[in-house]
């Protein structure tokens, strides 16, 4: 067997000339100092955020985690700006969480999820740019006697303005990096940037193409076994017995372990091996009382909450009650929203080795730090005794692989039992979609009331279903209410609702479900966009207005909202004749501070084939880092929504999620790919996220363009339940 | 124990005759470029050419694949010179995790043997893999690069 040797563990560092342990254990007084400190090949560390190698490569240090929308280049951008970098030297490692820890936090949150990444990180970060930029002149200063002020830095040089002297970051890394960082730097003003705002091409693209990019999926270590492993079906089930010798005797298997007290793992000398042998394996599970729920079942506790009493008030403004009761006509309309799975290419895995004295984690994960306290947990070591390595890049994290580190849990249980021995533990795609983190469950009911002239003079928005913070930080439910399943529809703030009515309730009905829900690429905006978006059509239809025209009047108060509407509208010919047989639909929202919106052209042939053309996009993200990165995160959040609003849901029976694999869980292939274009429209002063918000406004768009195809109101998915067919 | 040709260099692999082609690649000889997604052959992460046709290895037995000239990933550049569908992949900034696109690239120069200039009509017809991120549109346009190349 060929032995590859993780990238990532060379990229640990060295802490002076202090062992790591050893530094670890004493709490380093560091990233600013008397001693420098080194990456591992001895290369100065200028601050926490900045490499510089003597042939003047520039190591940028990300803490967030690349899985595939460009958060990598996108950060390596910004610190390159402010550090006045030559793009073309720029390469990026990962700090490790366990450094993290030791260095109290220099790197700040390693979270990569809610499209925050840059938007939550880009001040720190391009201040450790400049901090190192500032220190590199002042050292080239320092060595040719003159004020630093007379200096300044392009391109990786150094240039002493009076004299025309001239030396590179490389050759003056060593002194830079003995000097103090400066109290405060100056952040560049947007006018003056050259990396940011422009579309560079991604850091992490030749290795792809040519198969050798390591995934967490392809790890090889000297001695590593395989692992398989087979959960519960049910979730909160356990497991009653298995027969370990049916497994015991086969090919290539070394141990069969229990992993808490609801999994069985078969530990062998390959993965296939390792499955083989689980298949073989009679399991008796204890699938307890939830194997009693269907989605049947869960339907009618969210149907009780659409007109419960009790519910969780988010917006209340007027007399909705008073001001519909009163309406010259009354809209009323109920939505359901399913479960999806994210089924990431890559399924969840996670490589484990445990010592009585460390235990060391290699795993794709969206969040180091998460995944540093699930080592700690199931290891019980102390942090100075446990590590995580982050495998460079992931095969897909769409919020799986961010909150949740179940699978680190099971890899790290099964390497205690097989102490000293490196073990790779693979989910199979069948377990990856019964034991995922499932977007939730929502049902909504819609009432609205019109007065003579056409005029929406009240709004109840009612959400009935789950909650995803009372299930994983229940700590953030503020007196009990989630203010996240209100996503796009809050008063202010990053998920504003972009329509002023004059009697406005919306409220959350909680009804939790035995399933878990998790973080699901654009989170709650998926469905809240589809509920409320379709609704406003259908008002404008009940007021006998243009969909384009009846938002207008709402939207005077909200001129960004507005501005990504009427782009799409413009662009896409709203209010024009639209080819033969071609419907358009509209939608917009405001999501993780980026205002978005989206005309979508549809026909549809037959009855059933549907075919979605072109979609029109708009998005003011505030600053826009790498605009031909977000026209591709645009196009594949459209591709991630449109596949779920066609194509997905995940069922519950006897306890268990029905859908085991592609073939029942299907996803857009090139054939049924609409042509996206992008509006990138940055107004600025802002950061808002790109990897998630625009994902919402797709379906709602197409939903709408297909009620003027098919004269039909769809309002429960996916489609496919209704006969329709994505062609 | 199966007798293997992968990118022209032959190998005794030593699973049994049923085991799928996918793992005796990734496990036995070692080359990680291709990927599992689904066993099932639904999506398409693993596909390989099997003397010069794309096929999803992951359901295709060891047994059926000796003798004949297996193709990955690895194999598809010469030497550091990379495969026109590569070479486009790289200017057109096509992957964004990256997971699927071995199997996708394979799939696409398996397609351009056969059509050599591929209409849209045909990409579609011929392009059945999964991508999560869905990166298609660069996929497309990559496709027509790589046929003009």
């Amino acid at each position: 067997m060929i032995t590859n040797t993780p990238k990532i563990d060379r990229r640990s560092f060295v802490i002076g000339t202090a062992a790591v342990g050893a530094g670890l254990a004493l709490g380093l007084k560091i990233p600013f100092g008397a001693g420098v400190v080194r990456a591992q090949d001895g290369s100065p560390e200028i601050n926490a955020w900045v490499v510089i190698r003597p042939d003047d490569t520039v190591v940028v240090r990300v803490a967030r985690s690349e899985m595939g929308q460009g958060t990598l280049t996108g950060l390596a951008q910004m610190v390159a700006e402010e550090l006045e970098a030559d793009w073309t030297k720029v390469t990026t490692e990962y700090p490790t969480p366990g450094q993290s820890v030791a260095r109290k936090r220099p790197w700040g949150n390693f979270s990569t999820g809610g499209s925050r990444g840059i938007r939550e990180s880009n001040e720190y970060v391009r201040k450790g740019g400049a901090t190192a930029r500032v220190m590199l002149v002042q050292a080239a200063a320092n060595a040719w006697g003159v004020p630093a002020a007379e200096c300044s830095a392009v391109n990786s040089v150094i240039t002493h303005k009076p004299t025309g002297r001239t030396t590179t970051y490389g050759k003056v890394a060593e002194a830079a990096a003995k000097l103090a960082p400066p109290a405060e730097v100056a952040l560049k003003d947007p006018k003056d940037w050259k990396i940011i705002g422009k579309s560079v091409k991604r850091l992490d693209t030749v290795q792809k193409v040519t198969g050798a990019q390591i995934y967490g999926f392809d790890l090889k270590m000297p001695g590593m076994l395989n692992a398989a492993i087979k959960d519960c079906p049910v979730f909160g089930g356990k497991v009653k017995s298995f027969e370990a010798a049916k497994a015991q005797g086969m090919p290539g298997v070394k141990h069969v372990v229990p992993v808490g007290d609801s999994a069985v793992a078969v530990v062998a000398e390959t993965w296939w091996q390792a499955k083989t042998a689980l298949d073989a394996m009679p399991i008796i599970w204890d699938e307890g009382a939830n194997a009693k729920v269907s989605s049947a079942t869960i339907a009618d506790m969210l149907k009780e909450g659409l007109d419960a009493d009790q519910a969780f008030v988010r917006t209340q403004v007027g007399d909705v009650k008073g001001a519909i009761a009163g309406a010259a006509k009354k809209v009323e309309a109920v939505y359901a929203y399913p479960f999806l799975n994210h089924a990431p290419m890559e399924p969840m895995n996670a490589t484990a080795k445990y010592t009585a004295d460390k235990c060391e984690v290699w795993v794709p994960t969206q969040n180091g730090e998460a995944a540093f306290a699930a080592t700690l947990a199931a290891s019980g070591l102390p942090a100075d005794k446990c590590e995580v390595y982050k495998i460079m890049v992931i095969g897909g994290g769409f919020g799986r692989r961010g909150a949740f580190h179940d699978y680190v849990t099971q890899a790290v249980l099964i390497a205690k039992q097989v102490p000293g021995t490196p073990v790779k533990l693979l989910w199979s795609r069948e377990e990856d979609m019964t034991h995922g983190r499932y977007h939730p469950v929502m049902q909504a009911k819609m009432r609205g009331g019109l007065d003579a002239s056409g005029n929406l003079v009240g709004l109840h928005m009612r959400l009935s279903g789950q909650s995803i913070l009372a299930s994983v930080f229940p700590q953030n439910l503020q007196d009990g209410r989630d203010n996240a399943t209100f996503q796009g529809l809050d008063p202010s703030g990053d998920f504003t609702l972009g329509y002023t009515v004059p009697n406005l309730l919306i409220d959350h009905a909680m009804r939790n479900t035995h399933v878990p829900p998790g973080f699901w690429r654009g989170v709650n905006i998926n469905q809240n966009a589809i509920f409320l978006e379709c609704f406003m059509d259908e008002l404008a239809l009940a007021a006998g207005q243009d969909a384009l025209e009846f938002r207008r009047k709402l939207m005077t108060k909200h001129p960004k909202h507005l501005a990504v509407l009427n782009a799409v509208a413009d662009r896409a010919g709203w209010g024009k004749p639209a080819p033969q047989g071609v419907h358009r639909g509209l939608a917009h929202m405001m999501a993780f501070g980026s205002y978005v919106a989206a005309c979508a052209e549809v026909s549809v042939t037959g009855g059933d084939k549907v075919k979605v053309r072109r979609i029109v996009c708009a998005t003011d993200p505030g600053h826009a880092v790498n605009p031909a990165q977000i026209e591709r995160q645009i196009a594949g959040s459209f591709v991630y929504g449109l596949s779920a609003v066609f194509m997905e849901e995940c069922t519950v029976k006897d306890g268990a999620i029905e859908q085991t694999n592609f073939n029942t869980f299907d996803s857009m292939k090139i054939a049924q790919m609409p042509k996206v274009e992008s509006v990138i429209m940055p107004s600025g002063g802002s950061w808002g996220g790109v990897g998630e918000p625009t994902i919402c406004v797709a379906a709602p768009a197409v939903l709408n363009a297909m009620f003027r195809a098919t004269g039909k109101r769809i309002r429960t998915f996916p489609l496919k339940n209704h006969g329709y067919q994505m062609v | 124990m199966a007798r293997l040709t992968i990118n022209g260099k032959t190998l005794e692999v030593h699973v049994g005759p049923s085991t799928p082609l996918l793992w005796a690649i990734r496990e036995q000889a070692g080359l990680t470029g291709t990927k599992y997604g689904c066993g099932v052959a639904m999506c398409g992460a693993c596909t390989v050419h099997l003397d010069g046709k794309a096929v999803r290895s992951c359901v295709l037995p060891v047994a059926s694949a000796e003798g004949k000239q297996i193709t990955t990933i690895e194999g598809l550049a010469s030497g550091s010179v990379l495969h026109k569908v590569q070479k486009a992949w790289v200017d057109y900034d096509v992957p964004q995790c990256g997971y699927c696109q071995a199997g996708m690239i394979m799939a696409v120069a398996a397609l351009l043997k056969d059509k050599p200039k591929p209409t849209d009509a045909d990409i579609d017809a011929g392009i059945t893999n999964i991508c999560r991120c869905g990166t298609f549109q660069q996929v497309r346009e990559a496709i027509h690069a790589a046929a003009k190349a």
